[in-house]
């Protein structure tokens, strides 16, 4: 066995395993990134079919803000890696929208928008929402110690008019909940200055843009990054982590961990059993259509729908192997000043991996033509001017999910247990990444800052 | 070394941190975090590239010496001339 030793390894190379490599070797730490699959981005990769190049999950990148905001999360993430704002070359959404039945709220990366929709809509709502808007610009949901709170229970404090909770919920579940139907508040507040307070933008080229910049960065600073190197066990002597193995046997010798794998993804590794209160159970199908034609030149102003048959928004895991009753419709191009070549559509609806896990391969098929035919369907009733020629379309699953990225359950959101202070019972072995609970692409990259600088850059302290 | 010298470093220190920043119009007697949005982050890797750069230690509760740019340069200069 060679002697391989590193000051730090770090378990996956999507963007907050990234992120925390670019922070450690910053300060001349020795770091290794271990990657299972080929390329980077973990759950929010990229691949090519036909000679497109596609991003695997990104709809939008949320936290927009404008160059020269360095207090949001942007800006923070940009400061902390030295990577200049203009390099993102984000290009922002155009107007998105929930949809339910019988009303539907507009908004943009200005709040103000949305408050004259819930004011239109909802007039007696506008104080209560104005309400709600400053509780959570005044909430601390980065603080390591907050506790979980329902925030539904918080929510409702707040707001009256049951639609109008279930429309505010509606993106904010869909777009980072590993909870059933509520979450925990800290993390509402995530999402909800995320979606809502900062907004979408598109890095131009997609994710790729983002992933080439921390994997430049990551090598520039003399990081070490491994693909195909699947950990299979984390060596713990005493309590301590000493170090990884992997899949091929070769053993990894290293004085700190930070595990992106996941919480029971991590558990699993140091040979223990699940514990099945630690699954998530939200997962998705997502079917993806390009089209030779633009959505804007047809004039479609949508960047996003979401998109919900009645007036209760059930946020669960179906019963049947996906949800139609709801969807979110994705123009994942439509945005200002875009220049991409194509038009492109995504349509994300809840599915249940174990029905998915358990199809027969010619069934599973099927099974995904459906999802992909309902998914078009959902497409010309919402959108029906974006119409083009089909150039290629493609449809993933749970199960999909869990091939590429080894989430239990396929489960994009993680675990609904999200440790805040990254620490596990294990010395040396901290998480990173989903399971930390910072969400999003961008709460992804601060999160690997967060405990980089926590638990390796300053000790701990 | 100069006082002068020590705030040269000083500076490049912080336009590398505060990367779409100018630093020209800097007050050296007021607040860094108010005039350059600095939080607690950036002060760990302004401490971290003193260590980096210059092998100075500054120990955490030193850091309210780093408020501003004249206290930062009084708390320093001397650590730079050992």
């Amino acid at each position: 066995m060679s002697d391989d030793s590193f000051d730090c390894v770090i378990i996956g190379a999507g963007m907050s395993g990234l992120a925390a490599g670019i922070r450690l070797a910053m300060y001349n730490n020795k770091v290794c990134i271990l990657e299972s699959h080929s390329i980077e981005g973990g759950l929010n990769s990229y691949y090519q079919r036909k000679g497109f190049k596609l991003d695997v999950g990104l709809h939008a990148l949320t936290n927009f803000a404008p160059k020269g905001n360095k207090k949001g999360p942007l800006g923070k993430l940009l400061k902390q890696l030295r990577i200049p704002y203009d390099l993102f070359h984000l290009k922002q959404q155009i107007q998105s929208r929930v949809a339910f039945a019988d009303c539907s709220l507009k908004f943009t990366n200005e709040l103000d928008i949305l408050i004259s929709e819930v004011e239109e809509n909802f007039p007696s709502e506008k104080e209560n929402f104005l309400r709600l808007v400053k509780h959570i610009q005044d909430f601390n949901e980065l603080d390591y110690d907050n506790k979980y709170i329902s925030a539904k229970e918080v929510v409702s404090n707040f707001i009256k008019d049951p639609l109008l909770n279930e429309m505010i919920f509606c993106p904010v579940l869909i777009y980072g909940s590993a909870w059933e139907n509520d979450m925990d508040f800290s993390q509402f507040v995530i999402m909800f200055k995320s979606i809502f307070l900062e907004g979408f933008s598109r890095p131009q080229g997609g994710v790729r843009t983002i992933l080439n910049l921390l994997l430049e960065r990551f090598k520039e600073l003399g990081g070490e990054i491994r693909f195909r190197s699947a950990v299979e066990e984390i060596k713990v002597e005493g309590n301590k982590a000493i170090g990884v193995i992997l899949k091929s046997g070769h053993f990894i010798r290293t004085n700190k961990i930070l595990s992106s794998a996941g919480l029971v993804e991590t558990q699993s590794l140091l040979g223990r059993e699940n514990n099945p209160e630690h699954v998530g159970k939200m997962a998705f199908t997502e079917s993806i259509v390009l089209l030779d034609k633009k959505p804007c030149e047809f004039g479609v102003e949508d960047t996003i729908i979401f998109y919900n048959q009645g007036t209760k928004y059930n946020y669960s895991c179906p019963s049947t192997l996906y949800d139609k009753s709801s969807a979110v419709l994705c123009l994942s191009n439509n945005f200002l000043e875009d220049d991409e070549q194509q038009g492109i559509y995504r349509v994300t609806n809840m599915a249940n991996f174990e029905m998915w896990n358990q199809l027969e391969r010619a069934h599973y098929r099927e099974e995904k033509n459906k999802v992909l035919l309902n998914a078009k369907d959902t497409i010309k009733r919402f959108i029906p001017l974006f119409e083009g020629k089909e150039l290629l379309n493609d449809v993933f699953t749970p199960k999909t999910v869990k091939r590429f990225t080894r989430h239990e359950n396929g489960c994009v959101y993680g675990s609904p247990v999200k440790i805040k202070n990254g620490k596990t019972d294990i010395d040396n072995l901290f998480l990173c990444g989903t399971d930390q609970g910072f969400l999003g692409v961008v709460g992804a990259m601060l999160s690997g800052i967060s405990m980089a600088n926590l638990h390796v850059l300053m000790g701990g302290r | 070394m100069q006082t002068s010298e020590v705030r040269e470093k000083i500076a490049d220190i912080i336009s590398d941190i505060a990367l779409d920043e100018d630093l020209a119009g800097l007050d050296d007697s007021q607040s860094l975090r108010d005039q350059l949005d600095l939080d607690s982050m950036d002060f760990l890797d302004i401490v971290m590239e003193l260590k980096k750069r210059h092998k100075i230690e500054v120990p955490q509760e030193d850091y309210p010496q780093l408020a501003t740019m004249n206290s930062c340069v009084e708390y320093l200069t001397p650590k730079f001339m050992q």
